[in-house]
């Protein structure tokens, strides 16, 4: 029974697709559905995503602060607690008056939204959502080309700190300048190491190394490498993201809303879009690299098909985007430049030589196999230590002068 | 006239532009821009040859490629360091205000 | 079929030329520099087109991540006060003097490429791939020397960069 299900699961989307495109007659007709198909199922899926991580994240968030979140909208009269608060939302953006600034640049103020949510759809081109599940599966560099995808996003945020003409806004796009260009180099290297394993810059192909007989234990998260990685390539995803405890560019009690600061109604909520779009491929990114893709833990969960276990690590890694967001105090300037400089880029590179050294025991057994579990992890926690003593010498606890 | 032939010509192009903007616009940071392009035209050529060549499997045209990419971003750094340097010293990026060793 | 890439090619390089021409004689820097990011990623998908699939990518990541940033912060950190972008043009003389000599070089170069015959295969579309693989191990077995210089290179460079950029501590004053 269970062959056959899990067979028609898996292929399910691709069964609706085939049959979509086999309506229309003509060769490069099809061809253009088919593409066109797989971009609307990502735009509906992803955009359902954001809708819904929105009202979630504020309900979190109320609860986090002991309160309840928002909980009031109806539609037709039923109230699921809250839960069509996203539509609700639309409907007010697009109605609301879109206001630009009579010194903007007009031109780059209206252009700064739509590259931010266009240059964050196309790091979804590459990821691989399923077993058969992915836009651009032949694609030789991947993983290059979704760190040069995300690397122009960076270009609409200062588009839109400067075309706005106001000195919060450009205070805020230096900022966030700084803080991608810092941050963009801790998350290039720690996703070497799984390419290192790997032996490919193909996203599939390092999901499908992370599969075995082993299961769960053959994710790249469970090895001393692959968890130090992991624990980076998060930190450095909030600061890519601009996530809350690095929001600096957004910093609402320092510089008002900085790069979005004069922006309103439609082009507010496209820059919303934008950065959560932004926060679910990198998260789907890390899924990737470090959590197993699209493998289920063990062989008898293998009967659940493969895009949902890749929705649902997804949904955990955004759940922990919000968890961090409620639990952390936004970083200073300073504070953020030393964590990615000193801390994290030295401990990235570290880990480079730590897979290294993974790699080539590879066939280590017995005896052998507890040392080099030993080795690796000394290699992680003795750089960890010693860094962390280093940079916090001389900082001793601080003292509350008036509290 | 040959798709090669295409290629050079829009790499020749390119290259006079950035020429161009290294030779007519003052401002120091848009001379080395003009320097970046002219770079990234050689770069096309690179590209366009190893394309045609009779053996494209050993990738040396590609190879290049890559280096000079390296190289490029290694001359941006150190171009605009210098560029804030001279900023620094003569409030202005205006290279003709750069002539405190001139007789 | 096969006029296709030829056609491609076309595009590429027009809209590549067109944004790069308006681009450099924009007074205001920072469309300049936005403009020649897009022109960056034309140059991109030309190496797209020759199916130098890496390159396309790794100029992408370095100069629309990388160089556009650093030219940006650049810009913003020279023109705190707002300069009079009119002098940063240039005088008349001088900056028609340096169009008239690009023009000229451009005309040299045409001429110097449409009058040499390209004999072979080169109006053949072939369509050479190569793998990033292939890449990897080329530049572990036979570029080795130079992939070392170039790590040495990057990393002097980055030094320098940070020691000419910053601030000389106050002795005086």
């Amino acid at each position: 029974m269970s062959a056959s299900s899990e067979s028609i699961l898996e292929a399910f989307p691709l069964t609706i697709r085939d049959w979509l495109a086999s309506v229309v007659p003509l060769d490069w007709l099809q061809w253009l559905i088919l593409s066109l198909i797989g971009i609307v199922a990502i735009l509906t899926v992803f955009g359902l995503t954001f809708a819904f991580t929105t009202v979630t994240e504020r309900k979190l968030l109320g609860r986090f602060q002991n309160r309840l979140g928002p909980n009031r909208v109806r539609i037709f009269g039923i109230r699921v607690f809250g839960f069509f608060q996203p539509f609700a939302d639309a409907v007010k953006a697009l109605t609301k008056e879109d206001i630009v600034p009579a010194a903007a640049d007009k031109v780059l103020h209206f252009l700064a939204p739509c590259a931010m949510v266009a240059f964050s759809l196309l790091g979804f081109a590459v990821l691989p959502f399923g077993k058969h599940l992915s836009l651009l599966s032949n694609i030789d560099a991947a993983l290059l080309y979704f760190f040069a995808a995300g690397a122009a996003s960076e270009l609409a945020i200062f588009m839109a700190g400067w075309s706005s003409n106001n000195k919060f806004s450009l205070i805020s796009s230096m900022r966030a300048l700084a803080q991608l260009i810092s941050y963009e180099l801790p998350l290039l290297l720690v996703a070497v190491p799984a390419v290192l394993m790997a032996g490919s810059l193909s996203l599939t192909g390092i999901v499908v190394n992370q599969g075995g007989d082993l299961g769960i234990l053959n994710w790249n998260v469970f090895t001393p490498w692959g968890f130090a990685g992991f624990i980076i390539f998060f930190i450095a995803a909030l600061a890519e993201c601009n996530r809350c405890p690095f929001d600096l560019p957004e910093g609402e009690s320092e510089i008002i809303a900085g790069y979005l600061t004069e922006y309103s109604g439609f082009k507010y909520a496209l820059f919303f879009m934008g950065e959560y779009f932004g926060m679910m491929s990198l998260s789907g990114l890390g899924v990737t690299l470090f959590l197993g893709g699209w493998q289920a833990p063990c062989a008898a969960l293998a009967f659940i098909p493969s895009y949902l276990w890749f929705y649902a690590k997804l949904i955990v890694m955004i759940l922990c985007f919000i968890w961090m967001r409620a639990t952390l105090l936004r970083l200073r300037m300073d504070q953020l430049m030393r964590l990615s400089w000193k801390f994290l880029v030295p401990l990235a590179l570290v880990n480079l030589g730590t897979v290294t050294f993974w790699k080539y025991t590879a066939d280590w057994e017995g005896g052998m196999l507890v040392a080099r579990w030993l080795i690796a992890i000394a290699l992680v926690i003795l750089p960890f230590i010693s860094l962390g003593k280093v940079l916090s010498s001389g900082l001793g606890p601080r003292k509350y002068r008036y509290a | 006239m040959t798709i090669l032939h295409l290629c050079l010509i829009f790499s020749a192009l390119l290259f006079s532009l950035g020429l161009a903007a290294a030779l007519a616009r003052s401002s120091g940071i848009l001379v080395l821009l003009g320097i970046e392009l002219m770079l990234n035209a050689a770069n096309i050529n690179f590209i366009a040859f190893w394309k045609f060549s009779p053996n494209p499997e050993n990738g040396t045209g590609a190879m290049f490629a890559i280096f000079s990419i390296a190289v490029a971003a290694a001359e941006a750094a150190v171009g605009l360091a210098l560029i804030i340097a001279i900023y620094r010293h003569q409030s202005s990026i205006r290279l003709q205000d750069a002539n405190t060793l001139k007789g | 079929m096969t006029t296709f890439p030829i056609i491609t090619l076309l595009i590429i390089a027009v809209i590549t030329l067109g944004i790069t021409a308006v681009a450099l004689f924009l007074k205001n820097i920072i469309h300049c520099s936005i403009l020649l990011a897009v022109s960056w990623v034309g140059i991109a998908a030309f190496y797209l087109w020759a199916g130098a699939e890496f390159v396309a990518f790794a100029q992408v990541l370095v100069y629309v991540g990388a160089v556009s940033m650093v030219v940006l912060f650049a810009v913003l950190l020279t023109q705190r006060k707002q300069l009079d972008l009119e002098k940063l043009t240039g005088t008349v003389g001088f900056r028609e003097l340096g169009k008239l000599a690009a023009a000229m070089v451009a005309t040299v170069l045409v001429i110097a490429i449409a009058t040499t015959p390209l004999t072979g295969s080169f109006d053949a579309i072939n369509e050479p791939v190569i793998t990033v693989r292939d890449i990897g191990i080329q530049l572990r077995d036979n570029h080795i020397g130079a992939l070392l210089i170039v790590g040495v290179l990057l990393t002097v460079a980055l030094l320098g960069a940070v020691v000419v950029a910053s601030a000389e501590p106050k002795t005086e004053e």
